[in-house]
């Protein structure tokens, strides 16, 4: 889980943000302004400061927010200039957007606001729909508006070219203020809150920001989104009534606060409605009391009443946003907030410190128990930076004027104290308040000034009998002096907190909450540094064990080998039950006795066989296979039983392994430990994998590793590569790509960057075949998808009676398996459901607005629209599973990737920098930097500025990057090095066929995934390529079973002279999804050509024929 | 008896295994050579030190004999049983009983004795037949579920070590003990002797005094102070699930 931040505000108006791997408040010091509250999302927090404008604080990423500008020139060819600006009347400007409609001269374009830059100047975009254009970048046509073309032909009378300007968002991680609208707003804002990134991923980074002004009016931000971080506008809202509060979840849940006491949700929020359409009124949790605040998550709705009880909504989810009935929750709290995950944060009423609520799962929303923060902020070490200011504006929220009264009186004392002039700045802030600038509201609920404090704290005594009568919720502003003695105060007051932006779940390991007292003492927080482990001292303490150990077994073992031993060593026999897909026709399972027998070798490995006896015919017989002999187990979870799977090389040819069921899965995990642990013995291998090793992944995720062995590329006889025994390693993986110095990265299904830490093991590998340290908890998420298929009558229209023939109303992809909502479970019991059942509108191909695609009949294919010939229309849903498990491997947060490649350097030492090149999931390309064999991890992203979004990126022989865009059109860049990283810019490929030759190998595999042409690579060689190895998965494997698809294959004879190679070697499979030999270079150093040396391949293994779409770089790599 | 090669053998023995499981060739060998009118119940002695069995081999060797010479030679007794020292042993069973317990006893300060409860009778006797047959996969197998804890929790309830030392009537030191301190820090070798028998620790106070005055052994080495318990706990905890501490006097030469 990577790191993320808890924003909270305390009554003087501090911003503070606490990280979840963190152990203090961190205080906000570039805020200028004291800040009445904020509201997070993981990029970005929005604020209200004391001047009632609004701020934006955008987090700093690696992945700068960038826009680019275009603009079109056009021209039109006469006869005396030839192509000249001169248009003819009728035509377009001569400068215009890319419809020509639009006049949009280049001096037109302004930076949006004081926050942007421009990158660079103005300049001619020379690649046109993936290829490359002549100089200067001109498209031509017969006319406007028409088709064009890149080439100038005889009756090309007009031409075009794009011109493209970057700007670039530079106000990162400080507070901005957000230029205020030129109708001027009516009056200054007082509450905020942001959210709605959950409702549609188009555009990126899109969020929903809706604010409360103090009469009570609401507001929307429109557009914002990651290249506008800003929104463009606000747009107000009607309302049923004036609203104090509002809290926006994450998904489609927006709840408001009435100032009456009632509670409104707005209905109608959806992908194409963010704002939401109508307001429908929600009473409050007691007739008699009513709301003050209420914060809304995913499909939580907490609220709190003006006597400070806390409540939890039933039944809320997006199609029923309004729940169904309160209940009434333990504590007292001031204020509440709904983070990411549906994780709760209070203030509680009591202490005013922040809790956070503990136990909350997506089956236990409302979690367990209450759990106060407890960690000093870094302000308590140096006080005397919290006294800066002389005056404070703070904020408090209360219910009624006893408890704001009651909340502060230490603030009030101070204020009695007279000459301390702590009035002068602030009440010049205050004149902004409503009660003096507005006219009067209630005038009980009118912000307040000093004097009016101290007439209420009077009153507070006469009016605590009569708490319901006054109370309303509240904004009421309290001037007070800060000196030295009031910020050191031991007992932080926070006003507000937002967890929108911090990302924890039940399996979080918090240190929040190290000290049971509530107290910020600094001595306490250094014993605690000083006790705690440091990772040096871990080596100190774990190296002197293993030293002594082994001196204590020279000591006591080496010189008595020859003594008897006092236990002679037996054979040792486990047994169990378990099920086995029968060998013979009908093929089913059958209830078999499974039996492992470990004895010592000859040579004092440890060896076994495992036995599986069976009745045939009521006749006992068994089948047995030697331990030495198994190449792989293969755990192959499905829904219904805990199968896994035993391959010999013999099984492998035949495409039929052992298939084994046990009862439980704990059951399985302990044979599949058991078994590997055998399997390793038998073949001497323990620890982690070498440098050199394979890597390779299954369809189901699993990450397996292979020692090559020498002769695996001799030549002419290669060792068949299903002889290579591959081992399990933890964890849970897309892809995977390695290099030859121990350097491995790994992509999750969720585009979480993962690398391998040196460790082995994890998963269900417990004990010696997995190692103690470098094993972390790796979650992945991925989307599960079922379609909805409906067939045309010209009666009823649409509708989910179709006829006799059809697929299932409800399917899967082929249409050959019902999948209903209700019947379809995630992949195998390790994973669980995160999310509810919505429509997936990034499907390939368009979708109209609810998501359907319209074909002729099934099976055909689909189009976005609906068309007098269409007949039946069909749409997917999707649902997130999660999958939480253990590996040797880290995160590499913020940037979630779909592509990466590491430079296979065959020789380097270990502290030398390592080029590795990674594709965002929104096609940015990014290159590592600080990448060695002791940093894996390397340090921080730098972004490499495109034109176009890219798919798939390589890099080869002599560091010259290789990347292929989303548009299809292949870039090349050379001589990336240590001392420029990002080498130079991303040049076009131009001639595909001139001396440098290997690349297009590279391309040209790429972009054929389908098997067959994959063989065509050859093809384009007319060049010397030295050594080079070419590993893939192939989709089909000829001959073989249904299983066979997804085949890790070698391809034998592929030499300099001879590129194309000879023949396939198949190994291991089906079922398997990607592989990388990229660590495998054990090529002679002098054959140190800029040539590649390596290649890997994978084909995607999916079943779907949209594959031309999808190539998505994870085709070959090389 | 050192002049007769008849009146010795020699063993490779387990640390982690007790003296009478290991010693049916100690018994046959001597059957040969004594008279059976002789043969009561076997007991072994070292420097005049009846060695209680129902100790871990490995614990005994570092309590009696940590900086002596190897082999170790004891001597075997077949007359004059100390019962005021020892427990008797006439079978297998009885340690089997004893070892059994002893897990138990771990698993009810580590787990609440949820784990020991939850396992089958052919369970424990997978553990006692591994620890019987020394054969570490068979025991390990079924043991790691005894190690393992919840994530959450940063490691077991309480810590089942025993501390012993040879200067005191104490047979060991066995209290409660946890991995993890209230304020969330780890708990580490030193700071379980700081509490238990803070004599073994260096003398902070004068620091000058290097001369350490105990070595703590645990499986024959000296892990750094600094350890981690709960590490300790989960990988150099004999298998009767017990953290065996021997704190030995430094030797003055």
């Amino acid at each position: 889980m990577p790191i993320s931040l808890l924003w909270a505000v305390d009554v003087h108006g501090r911003v503070y943000s606490l990280s979840t791997a963190g152990q203090q408040w961190e205080r906000c010091h570039d805020a200028q302004m004291e800040f009445k509250r904020v509201t997070a999302a993981r990029q970005c927090c929005w604020g209200i400061a004391c001047d009632n404008k609004i701020y934006l604080n955008v987090h700093a990423s690696d992945l700068p927010v960038r826009y680019q500008e275009e603009a079109y020139e056009n021209q039109r060819w006469n006869p005396v200039d030839g192509f000249s600006e001169r248009l003819l009347p009728s035509d377009r400007w001569q400068w215009s957007d890319v419809t020509g409609l639009q006049h949009q001269p280049l001096d037109s374009f302004q930076l949006p606001s004081s926050s942007w830059e421009w990158e660079g100047d103005w300049y001619a975009d020379e690649n046109f729909e993936g290829e490359p254009t002549e100089k200067g970048g001109w498209t031509y046509a017969i006319d406007f508006p028409a088709t064009y073309t890149k080439d100038k032909k005889w009756n090309s009378c007009v031409r075009r070219r794009r011109w493209l300007r970057y700007r670039r968002y530079k106000a990162m991680d400080t507070w901005v203020k957000i230029p205020s609208q030129q109708t001027s707003l009516p009056d200054p804002f007082s509450d905020i809150s942001c959210g709605g990134w959950e409702i549609t991923e188009e555009p990126r980074g899109r969020l929903s920001l809706w604010a409360v002004s103090l009469q009570g009016k609401m507001w929307f931000r429109e557009g914002i989104c990651h290249h506008n971080p800003e929104g463009s506008l606000w747009e107000e809202i009607p309302l049923p009534g004036e609203v104090v509060q509002i809290s926006c979840g994450p998904g489609d849940l927006v709840w408001a606060v009435l100032w009456e006491g009632q509670l409104i949700v707005r209905e109608g929020i959806g992908r194409d409605c963010p704002k939401g359409t109508s307001w429908t009124v929600v009473d409050s949790p007691t007739p008699d009391v009513g709301a003050i605040h209420v914060a809304v998550g995913v499909n939580v709705v907490w609220a709190v009443t003006k006597d400070n009880k806390l409540w939890f909504r039933r039944g809320v989810n997006s199609h029923n946003p309004c729940g169904s009935g309160w209940l009434s929750m333990v504590g007292e709290m001031i204020m509440i907030n709904v983070g990411l995950n549906d994780q709760v944060w209070g203030i509680s009423w009591e202490d005013r410190a922040v809790y956070f609520r503990q136990g909350v799962t997506s089956s236990e929303l409302s979690g367990k128990t209450w759990k106060v923060i407890s960690v000093p902020r870094d302000g308590d070490r140096s006080q005397s930076r919290a006294s800066t200011s002389n005056g404070v504006t703070c904020y408090v929220t209360s219910d009624s004027p006893e408890e704001a009264g009651s909340a502060a009186p230490s603030v009030l004392e101070e204020e009695t104290v007279p000459g301390e002039g702590e009035v002068k700045a602030p009440c010049a802030r205050l004149a902004l308040s409503p009660s003096q600038s507005e006219g009067p509201l209630d005038p009980q609920w009118s912000n307040v000034d000093l004097e009016e404090v101290q007439v209420q704290q009077a009153q507070s005594g006469a009016l605590l009998e009569s708490a319901d009568t006054c109370s309303l919720s509240s904004v009421a502003t309290y001037t007070l002096a800060l000196d030295d003695q009031y910020g050191a105060d031991e007992h932080p007051i926070w006003a507000w907190v937002s967890g929108g932006g911090c990302s924890v779940d039940s399996h979080s390991h918090l240190n929040w909450f190290t000290s049971s007292l509530n107290t910020s003492s600094l001595v306490q927080s250094f014993q605690s540094m000083s006790l705690s482990v440091t990772p040096a001292q871990t080596t100190a303490w774990r190296r002197q064990i293993f030293e002594q150990l082994s001196e204590r077994t020279k000591k006591e073992m080496d010189n008595f080998r020859h003594y008897e031993q006092a236990i002679e060593k037996t054979v040792w026999v486990k047994k169990g039950t378990m099920q086995w897909w029968r060998d013979w026709k009908p093929h089913k399972w059958i209830d078999v006795h499974f039996a492992l027998e470990q004895f010592s070798g000859p040579d004092g490995n440890k060896d076994g066989i495992i036995f599986v006896y069976y009745n045939f015919y009521d006749e006992k017989k068994y089948l047995h296979a030697f331990i030495n002999e198994i190449t792989i187990l293969v755990p192959v979870l499905n829904d219904s039983k805990h199968t896994f799977a035993i391959y010999t090389p013999e099984r492998t040819k035949q495409r039929w392994p052992i298939r084994l069921a046990a009862a439980t899965e704990l059951e399985m995990h302990d044979w599949l430990a058991l078994l590997s642990v055998s399997c390793c013995d038998s073949r001497g291998i323990q620890g982690p994998p070498s440098k050199q090793a394979i890597w390779s992944i299954t369809c189901k995720g699993d990450i397996f590793v292979s020692e090559p062995s020498p002769r695996l590329e001799a030549m002419p006889y290669p060792t068949p590569c299903d002889q290579m025994f591959w081992r399990q390693v933890g964890g849970h993986l897309r892809m995977v790509e390695c290099n030859s110095s121990g350097i491995v990265w790994g992509i999750g299904y969720d585009h979480t960057a993962w690398v391998y830490t040196g460790g082995y093991g994890g998963g269900f590998f417990q004990g010696l075949a997995s190692s103690t340290d470098n094993i972390y908890t790796q979650t992945d998420v991925k989307n599960v998808y079922i379609y909805e298929n409906q067939r045309w009558n010209p009666v009823t229209g649409y509708t989910n009676r179709g006829l006799p023939t059809d697929r299932y109303m409800w399917s899967d992809a082929s249409g050959l398996h019902e999948c209903t909502k209700t019947n379809t479970k995630p992949p195998s019991p390790q994973w669980t459901w995160v999310s509810d059942w919505v429509v997936d509108y990034g499907v390939s191909g368009e979708t109209d607005r609810e998501g359907w695609q319209y074909a002729a009949d099934f099976p055909a294919s689909f189009h976005g629209y609906k068309t007098l010939k269409d007949f039946v229309r069909r749409r997917r849903w999707a649902r997130k599973c999660k999958l939480t498990t253990t590996g040797p491997w880290q995160e590499i947060p913020p940037i979630p990737l779909c592509d990466v490649t590491i430079l296979p350097c065959a020789d380097q030492s270990s502290v030398d920098v390592v080029p590795l090149w990674a594709i965002s999931n929104k096609g940015d390309v990014l290159c590592r930097l600080g990448v060695t064999a002791l940093t894996p991890a390397g340090s921080s992203w730098l972004h490499v500025g495109t034109d176009q979004p890219f798919k798939s990126i390589s890099i080869g022989g002599a560091s010259q990057v290789w990347a292929i865009a989303k548009d299809g059109s292949a870039f090349y860049r050379g001589s990336v090095s240590l001392q420029s990283p990002a080498g130079q810019c991303l040049l076009p490929i131009r001639r595909p066929l001139d001396q440098v030759g290997y690349y297009f190998i590279i391309i040209a595999i790429k972009r054929a995934t389908p098997f067959a042409s994959l063989l065509n690579w050859g093809h384009y060689c007319g060049f010397v390529v030295m050594a080079v190895k070419v590993w893939i998965i192939a989709d089909r494997v000829q001959g073989t079973h249904s299983l066979s698809c997804g085949t890790v294959c070698h391809r034998l004879g592929v030499q300099p002279m001879e590129p194309k190679g000879a023949s396939w070697d198949y190994g291991i499979g089906g079922g398997w999804d990607h592989i990388t030999i990229r660590g495998n270079a054990m090529d002679p150093p002098h054959i140190r050509l800029p040539s590649l040396t390596n290649l890997s391949a994978s084909a995607p293994r999916s079943p779907l024929l949209v594959r031309n779409t999808e190539v998505n770089g994870n085709a070959v790599e090389c | 008896y050192e002049d007769e090669d008849n009146r010795k053998k020699r063993l490779l023995l387990p640390r982690v295994s007790y003296l009478t499981l290991v010693t049916d060739k100690v018994k046959k060998h001597f059957l040969k050579v004594m008279k059976q009118e002789d043969m009561e119940e076997m007991w072994f002695e070292y420097e005049g030190t009846p060695l209680k069995w129902h100790y871990p081999i490995g614990v005994l060797f570092d309590l009696h004999a940590s900086n002596t010479v190897l082999p170790w030679s004891i001597t075997v007794h077949f007359k004059n049983f100390p019962d005021r020292d020892l427990l008797r042993c006439p079978s297998h069973s009885v340690i089997e009983a004893h070892f059994m317990s002893s897990i138990k006893e771990a698993d009810a300060l580590k787990h609440k004795s949820q784990v020991v409860n939850d396992m089958q009778k052919k369970d424990h006797k997978q553990l006692w037949m591994g620890l019987q047959n020394d054969k570490f996969d068979q025991f390990w197998a079924m043991n790691r579920k005894l190690m393992e804890y919840p994530t959450e929790e940063g490691g077991f309830r309480y810590i089942p070590f025993r501390i012993y030392q040879t200067m005191s009537d104490r047979p060991f030191i066995q209290k409660l003990f946890r991995p993890v301190s209230p304020e969330g820090n780890t708990h580490t070798l030193g700071s379980l002797l700081k509490e238990m028998y803070p004599a073994a620790i260096p003398n902070e106070v004068c620091p000058d005094d290097f001369q350490k005055r105990y070595q703590v052994v645990i499986h024959g080495i000296e892990p750094l102070l600094e350890t981690p318990l709960q590490w300790l706990s989960e990988h150099l905890s004999h298998p009767d699930n017990f953290l065996h501490i021997c704190i030995v006097p430094t030797p003055t030469d």
